[in-house]
């Protein structure tokens, strides 16, 4: 019974539950899976709009879908709630926020106490690294309250149906995020001592040594002797003229949406921002059937992995380098996306502008740890420690790692003795962390015989499955054992294992065994058997995209052992069977760009604060006054007083500071209060959050 | 650098003092130690603004505080959040009625357009308001609210338009009086004719450096404030029943929709300490949305600390303290916000030597020689 804006096939995901509720929203009924987001459920009812700003009657719309922004924010029976949090249940009346929202009448609840309580330690996120320090306290047999604000285990784990780096031994590397979330989650159950606490938030940090956490049963105050904050990172947004249109929203935000809960929320995406999270949601939405459109990075090269950048090349996504996004149109939601191409100091070129029709904006300019809870914990005197993202921002593979050593770093601080923590963890640890590094110089293999794998991979990543892997030890990294370059020595069987584990789709096996004319190329394959099919003719590319010809799909198969992996065999010509790297799924007509730019808005009419819908310019006139004390820019501008407690605008405001040559030492940070997310009052004396 | 006066703290006092002066063409140099206009207890006040007190002095202060406020717009074009919603003080207990019936003639002698309405007409202006008991309240309709921060930097710009200096970023570490007064910060030394101490939580240091003794002892207070949304009532609505834990609290909506609040701890807490606890919000939770049950669907955004620096008597002291040319303008007792603006115009007048009557009233009832032994009936 699934409506239109649903994934209904996926590659890698399993289909979802077929427990469907009636809802309303705006009057208009409509069909979602009970507990799915609200917010997820009238995406697929095909409304993207949630409201419309008090203060310019601006458009409003899901952006972070995690939680912290509020620009979600929806009438649900009644109370305005952040949507993107809320499950959906029979027969909830669901309206948008047109203007302010009049309060609600309901009933009061019984007037009680919140329960206090006490822990050894209380870890915020369980995400990667969250879960892994909670399994090494649990070890050692410590009371462990495990906070999520989530309704499962795993953080973005949850969301990454892509295979992990790193080496096999250490994280699992070659097994996709949504099946290490369930692995660890499951290994968790063992320890006793860890409670989970999901679907719930921590609100606050206090000079009392206690943290105030929301908990569906209700408000509870946690002393813990030790706080570790594995709340993972947020992410970095850009002010652009139309950057709060609906439709324009973060990688995270669309990986929830298309990943989590299988909504087919866009038919045409452009991405801005070539790291890896821009990188993999480029490529999360062709595996979910959308196209991508392009792909803008301000640098002159991908800061993501190269193998995550050459893989969305070779299905067919136009990469614009040193571009950026000039700004999104639209009247209710984004209809289309402009860029341009930048001059060494990021300037806009004027006359290089291109505009791509779209119905989603991907910005994915980067993270920033969330760290607030700590830096609350370090000034109230509270011992804290920062893990995973929260820490330093990195592959989550890393962020398992740094876990475990946080968790036994813990446990010996608690015990008040030192048992060492193995050096081999330590430098694990940091090679995980690793970004991509130079690139090596692309040789064709020049044999035409017999089976062998060609390895596309020329960058060092900490990533090393492929080496693990073979069972007869033919593949060697060269220099450093994870992030060295793998390289193949002779002597393959054609067992095909390296092909499917590697995360970043990066190798192929030229099989000259039966037809030395033409031999069968292995390509991994993770987009569905319903994409091509036996005795189609297929462009093919080589590894960084370019087209070199065609080949005829011989089979399409299931990698034995690798879920959701299937190995392509194609019939390929031996002068470029060596070099096909990849299928083009998308065709040059799609990712065309229109012939003609419309007219673009003043770049200050950007909004900063989208919570009170302050714009760059209104920043701007501020500085030029002299304001310094950003305590003082908040009051005045009001950026920062919004739902989201200043959580994105503290991140882009920095930015025009600088662009007005200000020295940072002049500036005075805002202070911070809580609360970290909204809460109703009620909650505080009784009310538990579903009333 | 000379200045005729120096101010000491640019905040709830500190900042209209200064505008005051420099309207009247006094060359005033203010310091203080944070890096902009209000950042002490300032930005902590709530920003209710009434003039519903028992002290005739008071009453006064703030009727002038009221008129700066309610016309601030007009005059200088700055939207300072001004919203005339009113202040009601309700009753649950014959006690309360009893004890605000009494005050209520001495409050309409002062000027003050205040009287006691029934059950029904506040339950009208209240909607909502939990019935089940509510003897009534009284209702000063002119009373109203505006925003401390807006407030505070609209002072400070008016104050810097008309000749006032300010400097950020600088805490008094030394006054010594002499021919002319020095006062000495950690970046410079500078000399002025007189000396105004407007420190806030830190009167009685500043006090000490010229050996006058300001029995101000800040009390520690927490606020917060909601999501906004559509206007549902108008006043300020204040409950002055005591409850375990905590004595008053009270609580409006913004002018740009979002409620404000704040409780009392009892005993007090003194000090001067700025960090949240975990005890208020259940604290204030529970009786807010006991008074007001609807409440209970708003959510909570930020919520912060605050000090409230009380004499004994809970009445401020304002006037020439220890050495000649020293004056204080503290222990506002948490409504410097409120009364800023005319103990603004009293101080200015008393500076210049050209006080009025009723300024002789109110300085007569602020003064530090008296015996602190009454107390203020609204504190």
């Amino acid at each position: 019974m699934a409506t239109e804006a649903r994934i209904t096939r996926h590659p890698v995901l399993p289909p979802l539950s077929d427990n469907w509720v009636k809802f309303t929203f705006n009057g208009r009924e409509m069909i979602g899976r009970k507990g799915e987001m609200v917010s997820s459920a009238v995406f697929a009812g095909g409304e993207h709009v949630f409201g419309h700003h008090h203060k310019d009657g601006g458009p409003q719309g899901l952006f972070c879908a995690n939680g912290q922004c509020s620009q979600c924010t929806l009438i649900i029976d009644g109370i305005p709630l952040k949507s993107c949090i809320i499950p959906l249940e029979e027969g909830m009346v669901v309206q948008s926020v047109e203007g302010l929202p009049s309060l609600g009448d309901i009933d009061p609840p019984e007037v009680k106490a919140p329960e206090r309580l006490e822990t050894d330690v209380l870890i915020i996120g369980a995400g990667p690294s969250g879960i892994s320090a909670a399994m090494e306290l649990g070890r050692s047999g410590y009371r462990v309250v495990l906070v999520d604000d989530k309704d499962r285990l795993g953080g973005k784990l949850v969301l990454q149906t892509h295979k992990f780096f790193g080496s096999e031994q250490d994280c699992r590397a070659g097994v996709r995020g949504t099946e290490i979330a369930s692995i660890i989650a499951g290994e968790l159950k063992e320890f006793q001592s860890v409670d989970v606490w999901l679907e719930s938030v921590v609100l606050a940090v206090f000079s009392d040594g206690t943290l105030g956490v929301r908990r569906p049963d209700g408000y509870k105050i946690v002393k813990p002797r030790q706080l570790l904050v594995a709340a993972g990172a947020r992410e970095k947004s850009l002010p652009f003229p139309g950057c709060t249109l609906p439709g324009v929203y973060g990688a995270g935000a669309f990986q929830t949406l298309v990943n989590r809960d299988q909504i087919r929320c866009s038919e045409r995406v452009f991405v801005l921002g070539g790291g890896n999270v821009g990188l993999i949601g480029a490529y999360h939405a062709i595996q979910a059937g959308m196209t991508v459109v392009g792909l803008a990075e301000g640098m002159d090269r991908c800061g993501g992995y190269k193998v995550h950048a050459d893989k969305i090349a070779r299905l067919g996504v136009p990469i614009y380098t040193r571009h950026t996004v000039l700004a999104a149109h639209g009247r209710e939601s984004i209809e289309s996306v402009t860029i341009s191409a930048v001059d060494e100091n990021f300037k806009p070129i004027p006359g290089t502008e291109k505009n791509f029709k779209v119905d989603t904006l991907l910005v994915a300019v980067g993270l920033s740890s969330v760290n607030e809870f700590h830096a609350k914990a370090v000034e109230f005197g509270i011992p804290s420690m920062l893990t995973g993202d929260s820490e330093e921002i990195a592959e989550a593979s890393a962020a398992m790692f740094s876990g475990k050593i946080c968790g036994r770093k813990i446990a010996n601080s608690l015990r008040g003795e030192t048992v060492e923590i193995p050096a081999d963890w330590l430098e694990k640890a940091e090679v995980l962390k690793s970004p991509g590094g130079a690139v090596s110089e692309y040789r064709e293999s020049k044999q035409h015989e017999g089976v062998f794998p060609v390895i596309h991979c020329l960058q060092e990543i900490p990533c090393n499955p492929c080496m693990t892997i073979c069972p007869k030890g033919l593949i060697i990294t060269s220099g450093h054992p994870v992030k060295g370059l793998p390289q193949y020595s002779g002597g393959c069987i054609g067992c095909r294992k390296c092909v499917a584990i590697c995360p970043g789709l990066a190798i192929t096996l030229v099989d000259y065994r039966k037809k030395s004319e033409f031999p069968t190329v292995t390509v991994p394959w993770e987009l569905g058997d319903w994409v091509v099919e036996k005795g189609q003719t297929v462009t093919v590319t080589e590894w960084e995209g370019e087209t070199i010809g065609t080949g005829t799909v011989i089979s399409l198969k299931a990698a034995p052992g690798f879920p959701s992996t299937m190995l392509l065999d194609l019939e390929v010509h031996r002068s470029i069977a060596n070099r096909v790297a990849g299928v083009r799924v998308q065709k040059s007509e799609v990712t065309a760009p229109e012939k003609t730019v419309p007219e673009l808005p003043v770049a200050d009419s950007a909004i900063v604060c989208r919570c009170e819908r302050v714009t760059a310019g209104e920043i701007r006139q501020l500085l030029r006054e002299g304001v310094r004390d950003m305590n003082e820019l908040k009051a005045r501008s009001r950026a920062g007083f919004g739902a989201c407690g200043g959580k994105t605008c503290e991140i882009l405001i920095p930015r025009i500071i600088r662009s007005e040559g200000i020295d940072p030492d002049e500036i005075t940070d805002f202070t911070k209060r809580p609360l970290f997310a909204e809460t109703r009052l009620g909650i505080f004396c009784g009310r538990e959050e579903d009333e | 650098m000379m200045h005729e006066v120096i101010v000491i703290g640019a905040g709830s006092i500190g900042t209209p003092v200064a505008m005051s002066l420099a309207e009247r063409g006094v060359k005033v140099l203010v310091l203080d130690s944070g890096m902009s206009s209000g950042q002490g207890n300032n930005k902590c006040a709530i920003g209710g603004i009434r003039a519903t007190h028992s002290d005739p002095a008071k009453v006064a202060l703030s009727l002038h505080s009221l008129k700066t406020f309610s016309t601030w717009k007009q005059t200088h074009g700055d939207d300072i959040g001004w919203f005339m919603g009113g202040y009601t003080f309700v009753s649950y207990s014959e006690e309360i009625s009893r004890s605000l019936k009494s005050i209520i003639p001495a409050q309409q002698k002062a000027g003050l357009n205040i009287s006691w309405r029934s059950a029904e007409e506040i339950a009208e202006k209240v909607p909502g308001i939990n019935r089940r008991g509510l003897l009534g309240g009284t209702f000063s309709p002119e009373d109203g609210s505006a925003s401390p921060m807006e407030s505070s930097y609209a002072f400070y710009r008016q104050a810097v338009r008309k000749g006032a200096d300010f400097h950020f970023g600088e805490t008094v570490k030394s006054v010594k009086s002499g021919d002319v007064f020095t006062v000495v910060t950690e970046k410079a030394s500078y000399s002025a004719e007189k000396v105004i101490n407007c420190a806030g939580s830190y009167a009685r240091e500043v006090g000490a450096m010229v050996g006058v003794d300001l029995p101000v002892y800040p009390d520690m207070h927490e606020a917060g404030i909601t999501e906004p949304v559509l206007r549902f009532f108008n006043p300020m609505v204040v409950d002055i029943s005591r409850s375990e834990g905590s004595a008053n609290y009270y609580f409006y909506q913004y002018s740009t929709g979002q409620v404000v609040f704040c409780i009392t701890p009892d005993p007090p807490l003194q000090g001067k300490g700025r960090e949240e606890t975990s005890v208020f919000l259940p604290q204030v939770a529970a009786r807010m949305v006991k008074l007001y049950p609807r409440l209970a669907n708003l959510k909570v955004r930020r919520t912060w600390r605050g000090c409230y620096p009380q004499t004994p008597d809970g009445t401020p002291i304002i006037g020439q303290v220890g050495p000649e040319g020293f004056y204080a303008a503290v222990g506002m007792c948490g409504q410097g916000f409120m009364l800023g603006p005319g103990v603004g115009e009293v101080v200015a007048r008393l500076v210049t030597g050209e006080s009025t009557e009723e300024d002789t009233m109110v300085l007569n009832s602020m003064r530090l020689d008296r015996t602190f032994a009454g107390t203020e009936a609204l504190k």
